[in-house]
């Protein structure tokens, strides 16, 4: 039981550091968007599954239930993450921001 | 209404409009009110964790003042007799979407991680029109392709007009394909 949860735990990790990273690498506002809104949601989801395991190890109601809460917050998050992300898009293009293409990057370089 | 249809371009869309609005006006159900009421009840007993009879009180008479006001926020033209086909239907939707997510994300992740990053990627705004008719389906769908690792929807319409920023050429290759599919057949029949 306890490898499960290591497991998940390390990938969820895994996820969240790969998360970080990508918003310093990618080229752009929209690009380091991709990271920033889904790989963090995938980490969480891990985590929490793991959370949620370690939790109903020892099975109880009042555990359950707490399993469940953690649950619920992926849940939410899940709901959440996608609409934050348009929104800040939206903001994006709103405001006139032009995506990073590699036809312009080239244009740049001549 | 007519002044709708004279100002826009394309009259099919400027027809489907105007039938959107008349349908969401501000009208209670007694059946929306009360799916309402049982969603609220539910996050308030796992939230609470207590079963003594104060605290439920407590979530009865205030779940059912937000249920009251609030309904039409969550459920817009509610039709009781297809609610549990739709529910089993999302529900083994989202095993799927999961997996779906879970693949994407190993894609995305071995991007960040590759040395060669910037010549992998391909960013690109991808526009399509999406056959999908109901503002829960293009909600559901448009929430789906920002899940899924790699592509973003920059814009969706009640007309099913999308733009999505896909990040490489593997990303945005599957859209709309088959999750567009899937969530017709939730929604849709």
């Amino acid at each position: 039981m306890s490898v499960i949860i290591i497991i998940f735990l390390a990938t969820g990790l895994v996820f969240f550091a790969g998360g970080a990273i990508g918003i310093i690498r990618f080229p752009d506002f929209y690009s380091r968007l991709h990271p920033a809104g889904k790989l963090d949601t995938a980490g969480l989801f891990m985590t929490m599954i793991a959370l949620a395991l370690y939790t109903i190890y020892e099975f109880n109601v009042d555990n359950l239930i707490t399993a469940l809460k953690i649950i619920l917050i992926v849940v939410f998050v899940f709901l959440t993450s996608p609409v934050a992300t348009h929104a800040i898009v939206d903001a994006g293009v709103r405001a006139g921001l032009k995506p990073w293409t590699k036809e312009k990057e080239k244009e740049d370089n001549k | 209404m007519t002044d709708l249809t004279g100002d826009s371009q394309k009259p099919d869309d400027a027809a489907y409009l105007v039938d959107e609005l008349e349908n969401t006006s501000h009208k209670k159900s007694i059946s929306s009110i009360i799916v309402t009421f049982f969603i609220l009840m539910a996050i308030w007993v796992l939230l609470s964790g207590k079963f003594d009879t104060f605290h439920i009180t407590l979530g009865i008479i205030s779940s059912a003042i937000i249920a009251f006001f609030f309904s039409d926020l969550l459920f817009r033209n509610l039709i009781l007799g297809r609610l549990p086909r739709v529910w089993f239907r999302f529900i083994v939707y989202i095993p799927w979407l999961i997996y779906q997510i879970f693949l994407a994300n190993i894609h995305v992740l071995y991007l960040v991680f590759h040395p060669r990053m910037l010549e992998l990627i391909d960013p690109k705004i991808i526009e399509f029109r999406s056959k999908l008719k109901k503002e829960m389906s293009i909600l559901t769908f448009a929430n789906s392709i920002t899940l899924t690792p790699g592509t973003i929807t920059v814009s969706a319409t009640v007309l099913g007009k999308f733009a999505v920023h896909a990040i490489d050429e593997t990303s945005g290759r599957a859209l709309p394909g088959e999750m567009e599919k899937r969530v017709e057949r939730i929604f849709e029949d």
